[in-house]
């Protein structure tokens, strides 16, 4: 990285710490998606870009770690921003116990993509069948507007937090990029066999890249209950929350550090515009449309997601 | 002790009988060449050394210390490395990416890995193409990839698996060279070969595999006249011809 290509770096993250002094809380709220969902994509991205272990059941980690944090904050009265690492904790257990099912077992490709999907609709019929966690109706969180419950006054608050999320993740993955874990990582995505014969432990690394993940996209959990108000098993656990997890890092560039980020500020803004705008018209789905001719015009033209070229017009060399 | 010691070992593959009881060792320092017909059972038998496949019956020592149960990383770390027949480079990698894998075996830091790989790559002659993705590379430079990613986990015994394949005599001249200086280290080979004039001035001993039975070995120009050996390649017929 040149000094110009920091100075660029350094402009962004002003113009976005700066942003809400400006923005009206519409339009902040279309920034907290766009951070929010980086964030997860930046997590998926860990075990599923860099592994290559495609995970297609990451709500289950978003539900998991909401549930959890919801739970301690309204029977316990824990605050969210401590009950958010027992949610998380939780979060990476289940990670845990799918991973050691799935790579004990040697399960690759689409098998353990249909793992994960499995993995995610038990929790969701799980949830939707207990009432103690509200069952179908699911759990409503009142607004206190305090802080100390991670809720706030106005979007202000909001978007800070998810900012935080979404550079911290992203710290992460770039810390784990020039790390043994992450060169263990691409060299398992590009030939497992050839890296278990050159003494990379694949069962441990996969599994230490999804308890991870799982981690974060837990910790995310918490603030998407606490940002929405409302958990209900279909929303949390649904596969729909899993595959808009998916989109963001692939349209931007699955195994890079800048994708997920690249995706989230592409298609989370058509997201929540397409289902404001069309919804009101009538037209309720659209949004998902928009998101399949897109994905389907990045496949064909962008096999790589939108970062990979985009780094070479700025001259920042080869794209991880 | 043997660096590497087979004691009668079997695999089955459903009907098929891939290896019917093989023994063979190979020394500290030695090289020993792995020939035999298609078929014949070499790359199962590679495949049962490194960790890869269990044996249904027999031994494999490493030094002494029996290997049954140990995943291939495991025997990786105990100073046994592989190349495999077809190579696997990890493609999206560059060239130094590739070997510091390998190199991070060793080596407690990874910086100290990059070093490692660099060197490792300047060692096989990829040192100017350090920071190229691996699916740019020709046959003959991933042959060679595949060799430094091997060598970087320093290896005490390192099983080729027929690195000489479709190379054309200027290539296969340069990665007989190659090994020899890697054995210069005091590193131990086990080679799968096909290409016989490099088998025969490389290797100190020669084995030879037909439908899964050990039917020669000795020093190369004696197996290159046993008529066993003949038989088995050519046929009965040629026999007396050779």
């Amino acid at each position: 990285m040149t000094a110009l290509h920091r100075g660029l770096l350094g402009a962004a993250l002003a113009i976005l710490v700066a942003l809400p002094a400006v923005l009206g809380s519409r339009a902040l709220s279309v920034f907290v998606f766009i951070f929010f969902y980086a964030y997860l994509g930046q997590a998926w991205n860990l075990v599923s870009g860099y592994g290559g272990q495609l995970s297609a059941g990451h709500a289950a980690f978003v539900g998991v770690g909401a549930y959890t944090t919801t739970m301690l904050a309204m029977h316990a009265g824990v605050s969210p921003w401590l009950g958010m690492f027992a949610g998380a904790a939780l979060a990476a257990l289940l990670g845990a116990v799918v991973g050691f099912l799935g790579f004990r077992f040697g399960l690759r490709g689409f098998y353990f993509v249909l793992l994960t999907v499995a993995a995610a609709e038990v929790c969701r019929i799980v949830a939707l069948n207990t009432d103690a966690v509200g069952g179908a109706v699911g759990l409503y969180i009142p607004f206190t507007g305090n802080a100390w419950q991670l809720q706030f006054q106005d979007n202000r608050g909001y978007y800070y937090v998810a900012l935080a999320l979404m550079l911290l993740a992203t710290g992460v993955v770039a810390l784990v990029e020039r790390s043994r874990l992450g060169a263990y990582l691409m060299a398992i995505r590009e030939d497992e066999d050839a890296a278990e014969a050159l003494g990379v432990d694949t069962l441990r690394y996969k599994l230490v890249a999804l308890v991870l993940s799982a981690f974060l996209t837990g910790l995310g959990g918490a603030f998407y209950a606490n940002y929405l108000f409302s958990l209900q098993p279909n929303a949390v656990f649904g596969i729909p929350l899993s595959v808009d997890i998916i989109l963001r890092p692939v349209v931007g560039g699955s195994g890079t550090l800048m994708g997920p980020i690249l995706g989230s500020f592409i298609l989370s803004p058509l997201a929540e515009l397409s289902r404001t705008y069309f919804a009101r018209a009538g037209l309720v789905g659209t949004h998902l449309v928009a998101y399949g001719l897109l994905l389907i015009a990045v496949v064909l033209f962008l096999p790589r997601g939108a970062y990979p070229p985009l780094a070479r017009a700025l001259g920042l060399g080869r794209p991880r | 002790m043997p660096l590497l010691e087979v004691r009668d070992v079997e695999k089955r593959f459903g009907g098929l009988q891939a290896l019917a009881g093989v023994s063979l060792t190979v020394e500290a320092g030695e090289i020993v060449g792995l020939i035999g017909p298609n078929g014949a059972g070499k790359t199962t038998l590679f495949h049962l050394v490194s960790g890869f496949l269990a044996p249904d019956r027999g031994t494999v020592r490493l030094a002494g210390e029996p290997t049954a149960g140990l995943r291939p990383h495991a025997l990786c770390q105990r100073g046994l490395a592989r190349t495999f027949q077809i190579v696997k480079p990890f493609q999206a990698l560059t060239v130094l990416e590739n070997v510091r894998v390998g190199a991070l075996v060793r080596a407690s830091r990874y910086a100290e890995a990059t070093a490692r790989a660099r060197e490792v790559a300047a060692f096989v002659g990829l040192g100017a193409k350090a920071d190229q993705p691996a699916r740019t590379l020709t046959l003959a430079e991933r042959k060679r990839l595949e060799l430094a990613r091997a060598l970087a986990t320093e290896p005490r015994l390192l099983l080729l698996d027929e690195v000489m394949a479709g190379l054309n005599p200027t290539e296969t001249g340069q990665v007989l060279e190659l090994c020899r200086r890697i054995n210069a280290r005091g590193v131990a080979i086990l080679l799968i070969e096909h290409v016989m004039r490099a088998v025969m001035t490389l290797s100190h001993r020669v084995v030879v595999l037909s439908q899964g039975r050990l039917i020669a070995e000795g020093a190369p120009a004696a197996v290159a006249g046993d008529r066993r050996v003949i038989e088995a390649y050519l046929g009965e017929e040629y026999v007396d011809q050779a």
